[in-house]
């Protein structure tokens, strides 16, 4: 059904005019123009769709935007705040912590949202909570190290 | 829409007319200095012939060139792709050190069919390897075209003159001098590299060997980098493409009415390509949910057991690729012989990105961005699928999503073209993740058959090997053993020797270090047992096997990181070594295992991997390299195989079809040995190769169970176990 959904979007008030039926996935990448995150696997397995949703990492494959009405929506352009690197940005730079890159959009933010929880998680903590977000590159090693580095620099305040 | 959103990748003239002669070719890309280079690259990829056919199309005397603009940019042009694995880095290092110019200095434009020369496609580590060198040495030649320049405008004798930092000065005097962009300036220099020049020695090297971040990471951490399924243009389309339940299916019946009764929906049939249209892709998906169609299925009994058995009535005659000695002496001479079957299923390449492309078609003109590892493979799917000349088209490469030897045909790009064609719009073509399993050219299932034989002291006296279905890379033999013999039947994919092709239910083809992961998986299990035969220890028995020191020292590299103290196995540690060649790399990976006898359950707690690629150009891309193939390994060693029955694809996402996660992450340590004395050699496939054999032999010195079947599921290690 076309709906006017409004949400905070990076920040920002947003009203659009929309199926709120549709998956947040595809509003993003075509009305919103944020192709930051990707679709893979279309049923929630691989989490290259991540987002957060009200402090919480979500797959927006699998989430209708009528759940979105009010919440707060962070994707990866709203990562970085007036052009500095979210510490967790800079980590995966620092630790070349992707390859081909397609799902670090889907690490960066289920790490964002691990560390909201969780600000100084342990090494197994860390794994338990990005088990279900798929690299098929291999660079899990790297982005372990890149979200053990960040939440150390952020000294337990995680920051937009 | 911007052509130019991705500069690392595109850079500017991007919307230049096609067809180039070589001085329109020149004139598109601006004055500066140019050099052009011819590198021979083995073809040892599927459909050679057809590859050869397509190159005459641009200026077809050199295959890639470097300009060094008025600006004083440097700026290097080839049909390359970056998929991940770091040429984008590594390219531009090989550059800026026989250039003497700072690497932030260095452009590189990758894979655009208009700016870059005919390339056959990034695969089977030749980036490195083959073009790398061709690349110094244009670098090398520019620098002395720069000198010659030098010596004309500073009028200082050519051997007083030298080069650094983007500049040419007089040892005498170095403020006599002159940068790159002042000589570069209104001018237009062609030069051809006929000979080689003198590249640096190792010795002298400042840029290369020095590890380097990756250059794309900033792009890939804010969403910035852009892969095909990104780009948009006005009035475009997305479509879902109809797949059948198997392969060889045949449409009898197609209902689309409920689909088109979506708003806004297309639908287009178009001979055997049956596609839903929309402005929303999620719509197109959900109309193509709506189709009904019937079909009639193949006639079809084969399925992921019986498959074995098939090949080996299947296989064809064979060739031999490799031997030496007589192999009925050798019988003679063993006092144990050893007589082994080791089987390696299907694998998909999988990759997170699925094939995408979107082909605007216009006329007789068509602009294509495809993810796909062979951009010129792309420009002449889409000239046939939209019946246009491959000269008016320009293909341009986006970020790749991983490709892995699996986006090297261009299917998609064909589909969009001929929907482009068909609608009059630019067309955007995504594979569901499920067309992505169902169309994937998987790894082929094969079949290693080997004979051997030890004497008394545990030399190895014979080894009769033969290949069916895996390829031959990576199949000879590198241990010194008097007698031997390795055939090959049955290629892979349409590559070279024919093979049997049919003889597989659904197409295969390259995936990550072709042919070798399956031949390493059975040599280096069959070396396990003959060492445990004889009563040694496994790296002990590598060792004296061998009388090739560049292969020892690199073994020993791995013990010492490792910490190897000599057993007999099974010595219940959970021990594994794995050597190989790969295309000159090489390598030994060692891995420590444990073993849930109950569960049938393997975690690898650590692996070791020492490489010797020559130099490594980038340490830190090659470290990179090793932990993604160790990581990427785990899965066809443990977990992944395409299930299938008929010619149906059972697997069609991760829920069933198993990659490595983050709980299985072993410690990866790697270990970098150069030998200056030797070719520079890829990176991005060898560690890749041990992984099935290192955990095998792991899992054997564990339990004393041996495992001769890819992948080592649950259900193998218990029935071995038994």
């Amino acid at each position: 059904m076309k709906e006017t959904i409004q949400f905070r979007l990076n920040g920002k008030p947003t009203k659009l005019a929309v199926d709120s039926d549709r998956m947040l996935l595809w509003v993003l990448r075509t009305d919103l123009s944020l192709t930051g995150a990707k679709y893979s696997c279309g049923e929630g397995f691989c989490g290259a769709c991540t987002v957060i949703v009200n402090r919480e990492a979500v797959r927006s494959c699998q989430t209708p935007v009528k759940t979105i009405k009010g919440k707060d929506i962070i994707t990866i352009e709203g990562l970085a705040k007036d052009g500095v690197l979210h510490p967790l940005q800079q980590a995966f730079v620092k630790h070349d912590a992707m390859q081909c890159g397609f799902c670090t959009s889907g690490m960066i933010l289920t790490a964002y949202a691990l560390l909201l929880k969780n600000p100084r998680p342990t090494l197994k903590q860390i794994i338990d909570g990005m088990d279900d977000n798929l690299c098929r590159c291999g660079s899990h090693t790297r982005v372990l190290q890149a979200i053990q580095t960040a939440a150390e620099g952020m000294k337990g305040a995680v920051k937009r | 829409m911007k052509k130019d959103a991705n500069p690392d990748i595109v850079v500017d003239k991007a919307g230049a007319a096609s067809s180039l002669s070589r001085r329109e070719f020149l004139k598109v890309v601006g004055g500066g200095i140019f050099i052009f280079v011819t590198y021979g690259e083995e073809l040892a990829f599927e459909e050679p012939a057809r590859s050869q056919a397509a190159r005459p199309s641009l200026p077809t005397d050199f295959n890639a060139f470097l300009r060094i603009g008025e600006d004083g940019r440097v700026t290097c042009f080839t049909g390359k792709i970056e998929q991940g694995q770091g040429a984008i880095t590594a390219l531009p290092q090989m550059l800026a050190e026989e250039l003497e110019v700072p690497l932030s200095s260095v452009d590189i434009v990758l894979g655009d069919t208009d700016l870059c020369p005919w390339d056959a496609g990034t695969f089977g580590s030749q980036t490195i390897r083959s073009f790398g060198p061709a690349l110094r040495g244009a670098a090398a030649e520019a620098r002395e075209v720069l000198k010659e320049l030098a010596a004309e405008k500073l009028n200082v004798p050519i051997d007083r003159l030298q080069a650094k930092d983007g500049a040419i000065f007089d040892k005498t005097r170095p403020q006599t001098r002159a940068t790159y962009a002042e000589l570069a300036q209104g001018k237009k220099i062609e030069r051809h590299l006929t000979q080689k020049p003198a590249l640096k020695t190792p010795a002298e090297l400042k840029v290369m060997g020095q590890p380097q971040p990756r250059r794309d990471a900033l792009k890939k951490v804010t969403g910035e980098a852009h892969y095909a399924g990104d780009l948009r243009l006005p009035g475009m389309l997305y479509a879902r493409i109809l797949r059948p339940p198997a392969h060889g299916a045949k449409l009898k019946d197609l209902d689309t009415s409920a689909a088109e009764k979506i708003s806004g929906a297309r639908v287009i049939r178009d001979g055997d390509l049956i596609a839903v249209l929309h402005e929303f892709p999620d719509e197109a998906e959900r109309a193509m949910t709506l189709i009904k169609a019937q079909y009639d299925l193949p006639d079809a009994t084969l399925d992921d057991k019986n498959i074995f058995d098939h090949l080996i009535k299947a296989a064809p005659e064979g060739r031999t690729v490799a031997q030496g000695g007589n192999l009925e002496e050798g019988a003679k001479l063993a006092a144990v012989s050893f007589d082994e079957t080791y089987l390696n299923s299907y694998v998909a390449h999988a990759t997170i990105e699925t094939h995408t492309a979107l082909v605007s078609v216009e006329g007789d003109k068509a602009t294509a961005w495809a993810s796909s590892q062979a951009p010129f493979g792309v420009r002449d799917e889409v000239a046939q699928a939209a019946g246009i000349s491959a000269q008016n088209v320009h293909v341009i490469s986006p970020f790749i999503g991983g490709g892995f030897g699996g986006k090297t045909r261009n299917t998609q790009a064909g589909q969009a073209a001929r929907l482009s064609k068909t609608t009059g719009k630019p067309v955007q073509v995504t594979w569901s993740r499920a067309d992505e399993f169902f169309n994937d050219t998987f790894r082929p299932a094969a079949v290693l058959k080997i004979k051997s034989g030890i004497s008394n002291s545990g030399q190895i006296v014979f080894w009769d090997y033969e290949v069916l279905f895996a390829g031959e890379r990576s199949s000879q033999q590198f241990y010194n053993i008097p007698h031997h013999r390795t055939v090959v039947r049955g290629e892979w994919g349409g590559g070279r020797g024919g093979g049997a092709p049919s003889a597989h239910p659904f197409s295969v083809g390259a995936w990550r270090a072709p042919a070798s992961n399956s031949n390493t998986f059975a040599r280096e299990s069959q070396i396990d047992i003959m060492a445990a035969k004889a009563g040694m220890d496994p790296v002990e028995f590598r060792l004296m096997n061998l009388n090739n020191g560049r292969m020892q020292r690199i073994i020993k590299a791995a013990a010492e990181k490792f910490g190897w103290t000599p057993a007999k196995a099974p010595s219940g540690r959970g021990w594994g070594v794995a050597s190989a060649d790969y295309q000159g790399t090489y390598l030994t990976t060692m891995a420590e295992v444990a073993v849930d006898k109950a569960a049938g359950a393997v975690q690898v707690k650590r692996v070791v991997c020492a490489q010797d690629m020559g130099i490594a150009v980038n340490p830190e891309g090659a470290t990179l390299q090793i932990e993604g193939c160790i990581t990427m390994g785990l899965g066809y060693a443990l977990t992944e195989e395409v299930h299938f029955k008929g010619r149906e694809v059972k697997d069609l996402n991760f829920d069933t079809y198993q990659l490595p996660r983050f709980s299985w992450l072993p410690k990866i340590e790697a270990v970098l040995l150069d030998s200056p004395e030797v070719a520079i050699s890829g990176g991005g496939e060898p560690p890749i190769i041990t992984m099935g054999a290192v955990v095998a032999n792991a899992i054997f010195d564990a339990t004393g169970a041996r495992l001769y079947q890819l992948p080592m599921t649950p259900e193998r290690i218990k029935a071995a176990l038994k």
